[in-house]
């Protein structure tokens, strides 16, 4: 199944893309992105720590199960508004 | 209204959406780009955001308030990109029949905002080096391989 990965931010920066198709088994979780992820620049996973993710909009966590045509992305802590 | 803009927020715009034959008071509140962190002093600033997901969380906001206080008139925006110092950043408006759980559903907006929206912040240094905002230092600590020099739009 295919799923859409969403990185921004520090995330973006790091990856060197804003967004990218994954082709994913079935049964695949959120874990499966993260892992995946990991292969590719292991560093990444001392952030997984602090960075939450979201499907479809809502944030979810590791375990959360995909289907085909998900939005998945990489959220690092936000820091919108102002210091006031 | 629960919107990411790109355009310049007077605040009439969420002044607006909130009006009603009900309210005894509109508290507004707006988030500017201030000259300095710190101390250290800061050209601009960039703000990304995650679009419907952050519009959807403001609005999960705005529903927290209608349960807390009963108010069912908020809005909120907030603008994305490059912004001087001094340009808003953020607003929030809230009309309620009495300005004290106007107040208080007005500081709890923002409080939310910068708990649940998706919104990230850049310091762009008036040395010009960048950088994404950091809530933890531990965060940026590990090296950071595919860095690309600081976007200008």
């Amino acid at each position: 199944m295919n799923v859409t990965v969403k990185y921004f931010a520090v995330c973006h920066e790091m990856l060197d893309r804003s967004e990218e198709e994954m082709d994913l088994p079935e049964g695949a979780t959120v874990q499966t992105i993260l892992k995946r992820l990991e292969e590719e620049w292991p560093e990444i996973a001392e952030f997984y720590e602090v960075m939450q993710m979201s499907v479809n909009w809502e944030y979810a966590t590791e375990n959360t199960e995909l289907v085909e045509g998900d939005e998945v992305a990489l959220i690092p802590p936000v820091t919108g508004g102002s210091d006031v | 209204m629960f919107k990411i803009t790109t355009e310049v927020i007077t605040g009439a715009e969420v002044r607006e959406a909130v009006e009603g034959p009900d309210a005894g008071a509109v508290v507004l509140f707006f988030g500017t780009v201030r000259n300095n962190t710190d101390g250290r002093a800061v050209r601009c600033l960039e703000y990304e955001a995650y679009p419907p997901m952050a519009e959807k969380k403001m609005a999960e906001i705005a529903q927290e308030i209608s349960e807390k206080w009963g108010i069912n008139r908020v809005a909120m925006v907030h603008r994305v990109g490059k912004l001087e110092i001094g340009e808003v950043s953020v607003a929030v408006a809230v009309a309620s029949p009495h300005r004290k759980d106007g107040f208080e559903a007005c500081k709890y907006a923002m409080d939310r905002l910068k708990q649940i929206v998706p919104i990230w912040k850049r310091e762009v240094w008036a040395d010009g080096e960048a950088e994404w905002v950091k809530p933890d230092a531990v965060f940026f600590d590990a090296p950071m391989p595919h860095k690309t020099a600081p976007q200008t739009d």
